[in-house]
C-alpha cells in the first residue's frame, strides 16, 4: 500500500468514527427522546413544556443544527491534519 | 379596496419585481451556469437558496395548520423534514460534491457504470419531481385566488409566467439568487405575525419560548396546559399527546428524513458550491435557516389553535368577528347549526360538531384572527408565493436537467454541442412549466396524497443506491439496480393498495384496509420499510455477482477524500 493510500485509509477511518458518534446522537434525540421515550420524559417539565414533547417539536431540531456544525468543524480539522485542506 | 388588499397588492408586486430584476441580472450563459450556477455560489447564499428551495407552499401554508390539529403527532413533519439534513450533510453532500457532476442520475450512472442504472434514476427523479411540482403550482393558484381575488386558474398562469421567465432564462444561476431573495421574503412573512401573536398571548417576543410560557392574562397558567385542557374538554386527544401509534410515528419520521436526503432538487444544490468543505458548511447553514421556520411553526400551531377554540367554541354565530364571514366565503371555514341554538359547537364527535375548518386557515387567517395590522396580513400572501415559487423553480430545474443532460446528452444524442444542450435544457424547462401548470389547473384528485408519498419514493429508490455507492466500495451495478427497482415497485404497490385501494375497489375501501397495514405502518411511513428492503436486496444480489471494475472502485476511493474537487467536470 502506498503512502498516499495509507493516508487516505486513515482519514476515512477517522471520518467514519465521527459519523458513528454524531449519528448515534442524532438517533437518540429524535427517535429516542422524541418518540420511543417520549412518555417517560414527559413526566419531567421545563416551564410549560413536557420534556418529551419539547424534544419532538423543538429540541431535536436544535440538536440537528448543532450536529452539522460540529461535523463541519471536526472535518475541517481532520482535513488539515491529513493535508487535504484547500484554502 | 380595503387596506389589506392594497398592502397585499403592493407587497406581492414589489417582491415579484425583485425576482424579475435578479433573473435579468443573473442569466445563464453556459450549461454549467444553467445546471450548477457555474459552481461558484458562496455557502451562505447556497444555504439560503437551499432553505427556500426546500420550504414549499406546504411548509409555509399548511404545516403549522397540520400540527395545530395533530398536536404531538405533528412532530413527524418537524423532525422528519429537518433530520434529513443531518444525513445529507454527513453522508451525501461532501462526497457528491467531490464527485462533481451535474445531477443525481449522473452519479448513479457513473458509479454503477450502467446506462440502465442511469435511466432508472432519471425515471425516479422525474416521478418524484413532477408529483411535487404540481402541488406547488396549485399552491401559487390558491394564494392568488384567496388574496388577490383572481380566479385560481389565472393565478396559476401568472405563477407559470414568472417561473418560466427566471427558470428558463437564468437556469440554476438565476434560480439560486432569486431563491436567496425568496428566503428573505418568506421568513420575514412567517416570523412577523408569529412574534406579534406570541407577545399578545404570552408577553414573550420569542415564539419558540412563548408557547411554553404562561398566559399574559396574569392567571399563571401555562399556555400548553390550557390547550391540553381545552382539547380534552371538547373531546379531542390532549394536544401534547397525539393519537398515532409509536411504530407509525417512528416509520413516518424515518421515511421523511431519508426521503429529504434523497430528493434530487435538494441534493443538486450541493453541486453549486466551490469546495467540499463549502458543501458541508452550506448544509449546516441551510438547516439553520430552515430551523428558524420549523421551530416557529409548532408555536404558531399552538397559538392559532388556542385562539380558534377561544374565539368560536360555544359562542353565538351572530357575534363572530368579521374574518369569520370573509373566510366562510372561501369555504375554508364553515358552520352548520345542527341543534339550532345559534351557537357554534366545536367538538371531536362528528355528530355534534358544527364547525368545519380547513387546516390551511391556521396560517392564512391567523393574523386576522389575532387582529393584527393590515400590512402584516398582506405579508402572508407574498411569503406564501415566495415559498411556492422557489420550490417550483428548483424542481423544474431538476426536471429539465434530467431530460436535457441525462436523457438527451448522455443517452440519446451524445454528440450534442454545448450550445445545443443549453437550448435543450431551456426547452425542457419550458415544457415542464407548462405540464406543471396544467396539473396545477386540473389537479388530479390524488396530488395532495402523492406529494407526501414523493418522499417515500425518494427514500425507497435513491437513498440506498447513493449511500452504498459511497460507503460500500464493492457495491456493483446489478445489486444497486435490483435494489432500486424492487424498492420503487414495493413502495408503488403499497401506495396503490393502501392509499388508493386499487386492488380492493377504490378509494372507499381505503379506511377498511387500515388494519391490514404491514407492521402497522401507514403508506406515508412505508418508505422506510421499502428502503430497508432496497438495502437488503442490493447487498444480497451484490454478494452473488461480480465485483465492480477496478476503475469504479478507484472513483469511490477518490470521492472519499476532499481535496482536488475542482469545478464540476465538463463533458
Amino acid at each position: 500500500m502506498s503512502e498516499k493510500q495509507r493516508k487516505a485509509t486513515a482519514y476515512w477511518r477517522e471520518n467514519l468514527k465521527y459519523l458513528t458518534i454524531l449519528l448515534v446522537i442524532w438517533f437518540l434525540v429524535s427517535y429516542g427522546a422524541g418518540i420511543l421515550f417520549k412518555d417517560a420524559l414527559d413526566s419531567v417539565r421545563i416551564g410549560g413544556f413536557k420534556l418529551g414533547f419539547w424534544f419532538a417539536q423543538q429540541g431535536a431540531i436544535y440538536v440537528f443544527v448543532i450536529l452539522i456544525f460540529v461535523y463541519v468543524r471536526l472535518m475541517n480539522k481532520l482535513d488539515k491534519k491529513y493535508g487535504y485542506n484547500e484554502d | 379596496m380595503s387596506d389589506v388588499q392594497i398592502w397585499t397588492y403592493a407587497l406581492v408586486a414589489l417582491s415579484f419585481g425583485l425576482y424579475i430584476g435578479i433573473a435579468i441580472w443573473s442569466r445563464a450563459g453556459s450549461t454549467k451556469e444553467f445546471y450548477v450556477a457555474g459552481g461558484g455560489v458562496s455557502p451562505l447564499a447556497n444555504g439560503m437558496a437551499t432553505a427556500a428551495d426546500w420550504m414549499s407552499a406546504a411548509s409555509f401554508i399548511s404545516m403549522a395548520g397540520i400540527i395545530s390539529f395533530a398536536g404531538y403527532d405533528g412532530a413527524v413533519y418537524l423532525m422528519g423534514w429537518t433530520g434529513g439534513y443531518v444525513l445529507l450533510a454527513l453522508l451525501l453532500a461532501p462526497y457528491l460534491r467531490k464527485f462533481g457532476k451535474f445531477t443525481v442520475p449522473d452519479f448513479i450512472g457513473e458509479r454503477y457504470y450502467s446506462k440502465t442504472a442511469r435511466i432508472v434514476a432519471v425515471i425516479c427523479a422525474l416521478i418524484v419531481s413532477f408529483t411535487y411540482v404540481a402541488g406547488q403550482m396549485r399552491g401559487v393558484g390558491i394564494v392568488f385566488s384567496r388574496y388577490l381575488e383572481v380566479d385560481i386558474n389565472t393565478g396559476v398562469v401568472i405563477g407559470m409566467v414568472i417561473v418560466l421567465f427566471y427558470a428558463v432564462l437564468g437556469g440554476m444561476k438565476g434560480i439560486t439568487y432569486t431563491q436567496v431573495a425568496q428566503y428573505c421574503v418568506l421568513i420575514f412573512a412567517f416570523m412577523v405575525p408569529a412574534i406579534f401573536i406570541s407577545i399578545q398571548m404570552t408577553g414573550n417576543p420569542v415564539p419558540q419560548l412563548g408557547f411554553g410560557d404562561t398566559l399574559s392574562d396574569g392567571s399563571g397558567t401555562y399556555l400548553l396546559d390550557k390547550l391540553d385542557g381545552l382539547s380534552e374538554e371538547l373531546g379531542f386527544a390532549a394536544y401534547t399527546d397525539g393519537s398515532k401509534s409509536t411504530i407509525d410515528v417512528f416509520a413516518i419520521t424515518l421515511a421523511l428524513m431519508v426521503g429529504t436526503a434523497g430528493l434530487p432538487h435538494v441534493i443538486v444544490r450541493f453541486f453549486t458550491v466551490k469546495r467540499v468543505r463549502d458543501a458541508r458548511k452550506s448544509a449546516g447553514l441551510a438547516l439553520l435557516f430552515i430551523a428558524i421556520l420549523y421551530t416557529t411553526a409548532p408555536a404558531v400551531a399552538v397559538f392559532a389553535r388556542t385562539n380558534l377554540i377561544e374565539t368560536v367554541s360555544g359562542k353565538e354565530y351572530n357575534d363572530m368577528p368579521e374574518w369569520f364571514s370573509r373566510w366562510e366565503k372561501t369555504g375554508l371555514i364553515g358552520h352548520e347549526d345542527k341543534n339550532g341554538d345559534g351557537k357554534i359547537q366545536y367538538v371531536a364527535s362528528p355528530e355534534i360538531n358544527e364547525l368545519t375548518v380547513d387546516r390551511d386557515i391556521m396560517v392564512l387567517a391567523n393574523p386576522e384572527i389575532a387582529d393584527l395590522p393590515a400590512w402584516v396580513i398582506g405579508l402572508i400572501a407574498a411569503g406564501g408565493l415566495a415559498a411556492a415559487l422557489s420550490t417550483a423553480a428548483g424542481l423544474l430545474l431538476v426536471i429539465s436537467s434530467s431530460v436535457s443532460h441525462d436523457l438527451i446528452k448522455n443517452v440519446l444524442k451524445p454528440d450534442l454541442s454545448e450550445k445545443g444542450e443549453l437550448w435543450a435544457a431551456r426547452l425542457s424547462a419550458a415544457v415542464a412549466v407548462v405540464v406543471a401548470g396544467y396539473f396545477g389547473i386540473n389537479p388530479p384528485g390524488f396530488v395532495a396524497a402523492v406529494v407526501a408519498l414523493a418522499f417515500g419514493l425518494a427514500a425507497a429508490s435513491f437513498f440506498p443506491a447513493i449511500i452504498l455507492g459511497i460507503f460500500y466500495k464493492k457495491m456493483n451495478s446489478k445489486g444497486a439496480v435490483s435494489g432500486m427497482i424492487i424498492g420503487l415497485c414495493l413502495m408503488l404497490f403499497y401506495m396503490l393498495k393502501f392509499k388508493f385501494g386499487i386492488f380492493d375497489g377504490g378509494q372507499e375501501a381505503v379506511a377498511g384496509l387500515q388494519e391490514n397495514w404491514w407492521f402497522g405502518v401507514s403508506p406515508e411511513g412505508f418508505g422506510s420499510i421499502a428502503m430497508i428492503v432496497n438495502f437488503v436486496v442490493a447487498i444480497i444480489v451484490n454478494l452473488f455477482t461480480a465485483d465492480p471494475p477496478e476503475e469504479v472502485q478507484q472513483i469511490v476511493e477518490n470521492i472519499r477524500v476532499p481535496s482536488g474537487a475542482g469545478e464540476a467536470i465538463e463533458h
